[in-house]
């Protein structure tokens, strides 16, 4: 399936997604609402059938947080990302899509350790790598005067 | 005081005597003791150290490298350095083992081997006990050592070494079975139990040609089943590494952890002493029935040398398995044992009775 | 005892028969500071909880305050297996962010590079495979074979483990005048050591009966936990990208897909082995028709990325390993995830190991080919 195809397979799904060709793959920004109904259209459309989710990246921007999804289908051999920004940054939280793909349960958990975003609905939310105490280090305002030093 | 290094029953009797005539009989008795027991303990100890040599210097081979070379010449020098470091390492015990059983299992162990190699004939006239049912003696006795280690494992108080002294319960109480009838198979073709008359019915040849098919199966049996027994690759599952860091003597530090070392590479001897004596002709050189001049050559060396040699033979085939096979698990294991082991034995002990019944043998 | 229950998160109650053991962080046969919180049943394995993070070294973090081409040195201490290919994807992220295209002399040397890297970890991986079985000579025919390679690294770029040899633009330094000798010379000598490792260990009988039909892993199940690399293609699902979204030389080259449908250990014991005589036969395309030419194209001192979003996969030996650069048209970028294979790998530990031994555990395990560091990034 070409790019453009691909995206306007993907708009007529719906659910807020807006979809453009990025510089690499086509990307979507779909709001933390929709996300969990439009990443099952992602997976169960046969057109689109992305059943490979490659890899969960959060990023933390100013004002809020946002979850990037790598996704591939091995049946058709095409690829995309799905952006998903959360409200605000102290308390974020997006819906978790562990039921989708199993591999997610880590990816998120990784993603809960080190930027505190929290999933709904995941099976088994707690630290992976650190204490329970910890801050959480990928912040951009995470201090720690002791490891870090700042120039 | 004669010394003829073919026959030792003159040297043994002249020492008896040597020492009747100077003290009363119960006083030579103890005296006799005393020092055939610093005999085994020195035996044991030296040949420990030895073994543990030889190990590593075939283990090297296989694996393309030289060994311990660096201490004494050739690394001679190696296994006593590693001696004297285990017996200056602090004796660690966990805090909630059993302290009386956890002190006891090494020395159940370690004792266990001293009384197998006790009936063990070394070369004419150096055996210590000759009973008349000397193999029954070894079979029944060897099989104590799993105790040592069942309570290794139980009063360490850490599940790993549980799971290792399981491992080697439920393996050491199969393979028994195996090794057992292997040797009762060659018991029937010898027609007696007593070992110096298994080894005096083989001067004419040895009872692995004697019995040809039958006691060609028996003795594979038994060396696999020897192996197993002596919780060695490709049987180590007791103490199996990658899987159990260290098995059953995963807590054990310095001497104690030595006397589980030692004890494996006697029962490794006992083993490979076994087969020889029953398979192999024990300190009998290489007859063959009516080859005169072959056979006095032959003769030209003494038991003492003929006895080692085989040992040291069917040893180097024990570790020839061990540093090539990969390990099994515990469930095949068992089926190798009572799937496969147990009933061609059966059926190899009536086909030796049927050779032996019909004079089929040599 | 108490302590490990609150920390062991199972949606069912641990049942009377049924015990607990930590594997690692210090254990033989864990690769690494990795600690498996294993629910036996007896020998049964009932549940495996990795637990990781013994060696998290905060790579993502440094990433954030270091240049473009510092990020490069950081990669070779994740998995420094595949060293090289972790480099090659910083560096092909960052090119073709910047839209550079670097010289055919840059590309066949870094496939060339990649092959040998991918053959010294599966190398590795054999013998460490070999000895998790209770098989040690293993041990020291793959190390005898590995060093030749690690040599021919030493030679090419100073480094034996972490050669840090592909930078943005190219790479470090021109080939050794005696790469092509000793890369021929190591692959004449490596095909007639290749048959020895399948006469010690793939034809052993204790081994086959050990191997087959154990730890199945469906080709759904791959693909839905993500299982990329060998342990991926074993269960048939199809995901080498170097087949997939060729990079660097890989669209010059003939090579098969090493694929297999039964998805047990043995398989991917087997996918390994073929991968090593495919990667040899990369190699000896290549090796003889290296063009001439620059060995990297000029860059700007200070290496700013435009401001967006870049992802970049590459097939390194344990599986697909992806750079994501977020970048805000500053020196430094704003946020670097790597997305490594190993992470995607252990999780399907659970998975497989249900209902299996406690032996086999340690055999499914040293399938996966697990590497901590890249785990723990």
């Amino acid at each position: 399936m070409t790019n453009e195809a691909l995206i306007a397979a993907i708009d007529k799904i719906g659910a807020e997604a807006e979809t453009r060709q990025g510089a690499q793959y086509v990307e979507t920004f779909v709001p933390f609402a929709k996300m969990h109904g439009f990443m099952k259209h992602l997976k169960e459309d046969d057109n689109l059938a992305f059943d490979y989710l490659i890899c969960v990246s959060g990023v933390d921007h100013a004002d809020h947080m946002q979850m990037v999804y790598h996704l591939e289908s091995t049946k058709h051999n095409h690829m995309m990302v799905v952006k998903v920004k959360t409200d605000g940054r102290e308390t974020p939280a997006v819906d978790s899509v562990t039921d989708l793909w199993p591999t997610a349960e880590f990816h998120e958990r990784e993603a809960f350790d080190l930027l505190g975003i929290h999933f709904n609905n995941h099976p088994d939310l707690r630290r992976m790598f650190l204490d329970d105490n910890w801050g959480y280090p990928l912040r951009k305002d995470y201090k720690d005067d002791i490891h870090i030093v700042s120039r | 005081m004669a010394f003829n290094i073919y026959d030792f029953t003159t040297l043994t009797k002249s020492i008896h005597e040597g020492l009747s005539s100077q003290f009363s009989p119960t006083a030579t008795l103890a005296i006799e003791w005393t020092i055939v027991g610093l005999a085994y303990l020195l035996f044991v100890a030296l040949f420990g150290l030895f073994l543990v040599y030889a190990e590593r210097k075939v283990c090297a081979a296989f694996q393309q490298r030289m060994g311990p070379m660096r201490v004494g010449p050739w690394g001679l020098l190696q296994t006593i350095a590693d001696f004297i470091k285990l017996l200056m390492k602090e004796l660690i015990m966990p805090k909630n083992a059993d302290k009386f059983l956890y002190n006891l299992a090494p020395f159940i162990v370690i004792i266990v081997t001293f009384m197998v190699i006790s009936v063990i004939p070394f070369a004419p006239g150096l055996a210590t006990f000759d009973f008349d049912i000397g193999v029954f003696f070894v079979t029944a006795v060897s099989s104590v050592g799993v105790i040592g280690i069942l309570l290794a494992g139980w009063s360490s108080n850490n599940k790993y070494s549980l799971i290792g002294a399981m491992r080697s319960g439920a393996q050491i109480v199969s393979y028994e079975l195996s090794v057992g009838l292997s040797l009762i198979t060659m018991i029937i073709l010898a027609g007696t139990m007593q070992i110096s008359g298994i080894v005096e019915g083989q001067r004419d040849m040895w009872f692995i040609f004697k019995g040809h098919v039958p006691a060609v199966i028996a003795f594979f049996v038994f060396v696999i089943a020897g192996t197993a027994e002596t919780n060695r690759g490709p049987f180590d599952l007791a103490e199996a590494e990658s899987e159990l860091t260290a098995g059953f003597h995963t807590e054990y530090s310095g001497i104690k952890f030595a006397f589980f070392f030692l004890a494996e590479y006697i029962n490794l001897f006992i083993v490979a002493a076994m087969a020889t004596t029953v398979f192999l002709g024990g300190w009998m050189p290489l007859h063959f029935g009516d080859f005169d001049s072959f056979n006095q050559i032959m003769d030209l060396m003494p038991g003492l040398f003929w006895f080692f040699f085989k040992v040291l033979g069917v040893m180097f085939l024990m570790m020839w398995f061990k540093w090539t096979f990969p390990r099994l698990r515990v469930d095949q294991i068992l089926n190798l044992e009572w799937k496969y082991l147990l009933p061609i034995n059966l059926f190899n002990i009536l086909l030796m009775a049927a050779v032996v019944l019909f004079g089929l043998h040599f | 005892m108490d302590e490990l229950r609150e920390i062991m998160i199972t949606t069912d109650e641990i049942k009377t028969d049924e015990y607990l053991i930590n594997m690692g962080p210090q254990h033989p046969s864990t690769h690494g500071v990795l600690r498996l919180l294993v629910q036996l049943e007896g020998e049964i394995v009932h549940n495996v909880q990795p637990h990781v993070g013994y060696i998290h070294s905060g790579i993502e973090k440094m990433a954030e305050s270091l240049s473009y081409p510092q990020i490069g040195h950081l990669t070779d201490r994740m998995d420094y297996l595949s060293a090289h290919q972790n480099n090659e994807a910083v560096a092909l992220c960052v090119e073709n962010a910047l839209q550079v295209e670097v010289p055919e002399r840059v590309k066949y040397i870094r496939t060339i590079m990649s092959e040998l890297s991918r053959l010294a970890s599966h190398q590795l991986w054999w013998c460490v495979m070999g000895m998790d079985m209770g098989a040690l000579t293993t041990f020291f025919y793959g190390l005898r074979d590995r060093e030749d390679i690690l040599d021919i690294f030493e030679e090419t770029c100073g480094a034996r483990l972490t050669v840090n040899y592909s930078i943005p633009g190219g790479l470090m330094f021109d080939i050794h005048p005696n790469f092509q000798r000793d890369v021929k010379a190591f692959i004449k000598k490596f095909k007639t050591k290749l048959p020895e490792y399948d006469r010690l260990l793939s034809g052993n009988v204790i081994f086959t009966e050990r191997t087959k039909g154990v730890g199945f892993l469906s080709k759904e199940d791959a693909i839905a936990y993500g299982v990329t690399g060998p342990t991926g293609r074993a269960s048939g699902f199809s995901c080498d990208l170097r087949k997939h979204r060729p990079y660097s030389a890989y669209d010059k080259v003939n090579f098969k897909e090493i694929l297999s449908d039964v998805g047990d250990t043995y398989a991917r014991y087997q996918v390994r082995m073929a991968e090593m005589w495919e990667s040899m036969s990369i190699i000896e395309q290549l090796i003889d028709n290296i063009p001439e030419g620059d060995y990297a194209v000029k860059m700007k001192g200070v290496v700013k990325l435009p401001e967006g979003e870049f992802y970049q996969r590459v097939e390194t030996a344990r599986g697909e390993f992806g750079v994501f650069i977020v970048s805000d048209g500053k020196k430094n970028p704003y946020r670097v995830k790597f997305r490594s294979p190993g992470f995607s790998n252990l999780f399907a530990i659970n998975h497989i190991a249900k209902g299996w031994k406690i032996a086999d555990l340690v055999a499914i395990m040293s399938t996966f080919d697990l590497v901590i560091p890249d785990i723990d990034r």
